[in-house]
């Protein structure tokens, strides 16, 4: 046991509590409560890590609640390193959604690769091989050279990470706006796949048992990144200390080393050192298993000489683990790790006490109850306001918008810009290959792998949008789900659970809090009416720069399944003369729309709404065709609405199909009828002989639907019943507009 | 037909090799560790693609010097079948099995597509049954495959044959933009004067499997089962791609 008298003579008088262990005063008071003394600086180094927003969601935490997480697939819902669900022939999927914001901004190569390499460990940690990567980026406009480079080098840096490491990089999205031009964000997803039994989880258990570093030396890199993170920005340059390197040849020896080690059986927990790096895995994991752990940070491994216990304990150097392994079986713990040379230490215990202690060999350096890091954190009810802005950017008068000149031209404006276009040059830089898994790869609705040796496969999307969920957050968030889901079922697949990252501005913000609240009440309402659970999650607050937040930008990963996975189904246009149906209906919605914000430079009005049981429809409706191979192709309408998907359809066909299509607008304007965003909408086509059922199955679904027209030609040409004039281009000149919308602000 | 691959600490295709020559092909499969001296009983050896040591310096240029790198320069001078594709061209570049050098792609940029090439030589043990002049898909993915080689050496490779594959349009046509990485006389894949090792930047292993949208991969491992199949009923166990 410590001696308490010895820890506060040993600090010999009160810390000054340095800005770079930030708590506030009542956080401050609550640490003496629960401490029954002062900390000393190394200890309040810990609190203030362990504290800080990033590492205790305390703002987060009580809204979290309201996600429904349990579900027939589930077997391990939020509170691990990943989320797991069963996907049958005894295998499990394993994965997480997170964002790497902050680093990425200061430092954008490095930040967004270490950002891959986090989520990489999230999920070997699990037991489970990584099999698919996706990410969701947000960037400033692209006519600004930071932005360029920013975008550049957080590309470079996925690309790095995830194409050493030999995990192809699957899919992803990447939206565009003034906004992120000081906050941009990179949210990184994990797929991976285990047979159920393999599954290792995060807790320390068995007094005694030795606790084993493993992985790369600790040096000073990182220093603070989780308090960073909890932050605003000032001037990036400032924080770039805080930014870890990426090493992904190592991260890669660590894989191999400990999948091969926990098929041994000799692993009792294990979790890896990300954010808050030693102290939280450490503290997490006695949490978890409502142990102890004792550690000698002069046992660890480290990159330079002269490091303190409290730089140990709150470094956040990559590439490292934290394992509980039985005791007794130490040396065959460390056989592996040699065998993939990598650096192995055992730094301590398992104790009975529930305390977290750290020494520097025989002295005492910190002692805290590791409750106090976890259960006790403090949780805020932070103070919800609507923005007085609210109604004013909900307001649009719609009279007041002038329907463009030329439709052709307008839809040409919408193909070219960078948040639609073509995101080849990017995933170009992915391997989205190795592991010969990838039926369908980047650039479609969602990523197919397969899983080999069985007939299931994995459908994964990543989506969010941010207008929507500015002009109306409980919307906006339930679309984001509606969207993703609506992806999976274009591609066969049906949603099984979910993955969340919530990035957000400063919660202390009544304001933020306000659609934070909103965004994770919409979400819930869209995952039980979908029976889509969460399983596994993030925080990322304090996306602002110098007063200046980001939109509210909850970004959802959703997984699919596939079973009896034959011909893979994808948006593009197969055959001529084949008939296209849209399921669902169009209404006059253009609040929020791509085309408002393009064409009229307004980002306001109400955001498309969402009718769960029209969404439910829809998409049953899809998904029985899909499965009974009578689709040719399927694809989602979203931004740029009808006209967007119906051009997207003929730009992805691989022989290059156009289309002719008769709209009846009805009583709506004809650029909402085009370009507006309807929800629950999805474009099919159909062989002729296919028809009769197709029509059976969206009745069967009771969801309107109507016969747009046929496949064919080398155009799109879209002939408004009753008006003038229509949409007529050529395949050729769609695909080279689209294809360069992005790509040129780069060559 | 015996395979062995080798298995760098970085190696990330070993296992997609594997599935095809073993799942696929259903012939026996041994991965050989980088640490070993030795090899086992195989009659073909594959290096396959990823980033051997990390790849921090010039691609391959670590792996070379492994303690197995010395028994495949054995292998090979005795004649056995070497397949060096990706990471494994530039390993067998860097050890002097094959000529010449692999530098960053002319973009400098991480390049993943599927390319159109061209069988150049088809009378070499992994090409045998393609058509003369067929044009095969094949996905690339590197950032260092912009082969080069001096003037002499080049005249070297094509009086001798030994250029086996060259990036095309789909139609089959040498043109500039159907090449990826500004290799130098759209040299995709090349074999050294015996003809028993090929090295090549595109992945056949990866279009192996119709399920993943193509097999113009498929044959290469065919021919050399073929190959590997004749040779261990008769001898030599190679013969000249030239003849």
């Amino acid at each position: 046991m410590a001696d308490v008298k010895q820890l506060a003579q040993n600090q010999g008088r009160p810390p000054e509590r340095p800005s770079s262990h930030p708590v506030t005063d009542e956080e401050y008071q609550k640490i003496i409560e629960l401490m029954g003394r002062e900390p000393n600086s190394t200890e309040l180094a810990i609190f203030s890590a362990m504290w800080s927003e990033h590492c205790s969601y305390k703002s987060s935490k009580v809204h979290l609640k309201r996600f429904p997480t349990k579900g027939e697939h589930v077997v391990q819902g939020p509170g691990e390193n990943a989320g797991v669900v069963d996907i049958g022939g005894g295998w499990v999927a394993v994965f997480k959604i997170e964002s790497h914001n902050h680093p990425s901004f200061i430092e954008p190569f490095q930040g967004a690769a270490t950002g891959v390499g986090g989520i990489l460990r999230d999920i070997f940690t699990m037991g489970a091989r990584p099999v698919a990567l996706l990410n969701s980026l947000r960037f400033g406009p692209l006519d600004v050279p930071k932005n360029r480079y920013l975008m550049e080098q957080v590309i470079a840096g996925i690309a790095g990470y995830g194409n050493c490491m030999g995990v192809p990089t699957v899919g992803g999205e990447i939206y565009f706006n003034e906004i992120y031009s000081k906050n941009p964000l990179v949210n990184v997803f994990c797929l991976g796949i285990a047979k159920k039994e393999e599954i290792v989880t995060a807790a320390a258990g068995g007094v005694g048992n030795p606790v084993i570093y493993v992985g790369s030396k600790t040096g000073r890199d990182g220093i603070h990144g989780a308090t960073m993170a909890s932050a605003e920005l000032g001037q990036s340059e400032e924080k770039r200390h805080t930014v870890q390197v990426g090493d992904p040849f190592t991260e890669k020896l660590l894989l191999e080393a400990c999948l091969e080690v926990m098929r041994t059986g000799h692993v009792i927990g294990i979790q890896d050192m990300g954010a808050a790096g030693l102290t939280s895995s450490s503290s997490e994991m006695a949490h978890r298993g409502g142990t102890g752990i004792e550690i000698d940070v002069s046992k660890v491994p480290s990159r330079e000489p002269g490091m303190t216990p409290e730089e140990f304990m709150i470094s956040e150097s990559q590439e490292r683990m934290l394992l509980v392994a039985k005791k007794g079986k130490e040396a065959e713990v460390e056989a592996i790790f040699k065998k993939w040379d990598l650096d192995i230490a055992v730094i301590g215990k398992v104790t009975g006490d529930r305390l977290l202690t750290i020494k520097e060999r025989d002295r005492i350096v910190a002692q805290i109850p590791v409750a106090a890091l976890t259960s006790e954190a403090p949780v805020y009810e932070r103070p919800i306001a609507t923005p007085k802005f609210q109604e004013l950017i909900q307001s649009l008068n719609i009279e007041a918008i002038q329907e463009p000149k030329s439709y052709s031209e307008a839809l040409r404006t919408l193909l070219a810009s960078p948040t639609i276009a073509s995101k080849e040059w990017v995933y170009r830089q992915y391997d989205h290959m190795v592991q010969t898994n990838t039926v369908i790869g980047p650039g479609g609705d969602a990523a197919v792998v397969r899983i080999k040796g069985t007939d299931l496969a994995l459908a994964i999307t990543v989506d969010g949008n941010s207008t929507y969920c500015l002009l109306n957050p409980y919307y906006g968030g339930a679309i984001a789900i509606a969207e993703a889901a609506r992806n999976l079922v274009c591609v066969g697949a049906k949603p099984i659970a979910l993955s969340d990252c919530l990035n957000f501005g400063n919660p202390e913000r009544p304001e933020t809090m306000w659609s934070f609240a909103l965004c994770v009440e919409g979400m819930s309402e869209a995952c039980d009416q979908f029976k889509i659970p969460v399983v596994s999650g993030n925080v990322s607050l304090y996306n602002e720069t110098r007063g200046l937040g980001i939109y509210p930008t909850p970004i959802v990963g959703v997984i699919g399944l596939i079973e009896g996975m034959k011909e893979p189904l994808t948006a593009g246009f197969k055959r001529t003369n084949e008939t296209i149906v849209l399921i669902g209906d169009t209404l006059e919605e253009l609040g929020g729309s791509e085309y408002l914000k393009l064409l009229h430079s307004q980002e306001r009005g109400y955001p498309p709404m969402l009718h769960f049981e029209k969404e439910k429809g829809v998409q049953r409706a899809v998904l029985t065709a899909a499965r009974e191979g009578i689709l040719s192709s399927a694809h989602d309408c979203s931004e740029g609405g009808l006209a967007v998907a119906l051009a997207e359809s003929c730009i992805l066909s691989p022989a290059s199909v156009g289309a002719m299509i008769a709209l009846d607008p009805g009583t709506i304007r004809a650029d909402a009828c085009l370009f507006g965003e309807s929800q629950s909408r999805i474009v099919v086509s159909v062989p002729e002989k296919h028809l009769p059922r197709l029509k059976a199955l969206i009745e069967e679904a009771s969801v309107p639907y109507s016969v747009l027209g046929t496949t064919g030609g080398n155009s799109l040409d879209i002939r408004l019943e009753g008006r003038e004039p229509s949409i007529h281009l050529s395949v050729s000149e769609m695909k080279e507009v689209y294809s360069k919308g992005l790509k040129k602000y780069f060559d | 037909m015996r395979f062995g691959i080798v298995v760098f600490p970085g190696s990330n295709c070993d296992h997609d090799c594997r599935y095809v020559t073993e799942g696929l092909l259903k012939e026996p499969t041994a991965l050989i560790w980088h640490k070993e001296t030795t090899l086992p009983d195989i009659d073909a050896l594959i290096i396959p693609g990823g980033f051997s040591y990390g790849d921090y310096l010039r691609a391959g240029a670590i792996a070379r010097f492994s303690p197995v790198m010395r028994a495949v320069v054995d292998f090979a001078a005795k004649g056995g079948f070497v397949l060096g594709i990706c990471n494994g061209f530039q390993i067998l570049v860097e050890s002097g099995l094959l000529p010449g050098a692999l530098r960053r792609n002319r973009s400098l940029k991480f390049i993943c597509k599927s390319v159109f090439v061209r069988v150049e030589n088809h009378r070499t043990p992994f090409t045998s049954l393609y058509q003369p002049g067929q044009v095969l898909s094949l996905p690339i993915a590197h950032a260092e495959g912009n082969y080069y080689i001096d003037e002499s050496g080049l005249a070297r490779l094509k009086e001798r044959n030994q250029i086996v594959f060259r990036y095309v349009t789909k139609e089959g046509a040498l043109s500039d933009d159907a090449n990826p990485n500004g290799s130098i006389d759209h040299i995709a894949g090349l074999c050294n004067e015996a003809g028993n090792v090929l090295g090549m930047m595109p992945h056949p292993e990866r279009v192996a499997d119709p399920l993943l949208g193509g097999e113009d991969g498929m044959k290469l491992f065919e021919s050399l089962r073929r190959r590997g199949t004749l040779a261990a009923k008769e001898q030599p166990a190679y013969s000249n791609p030239r003849v």
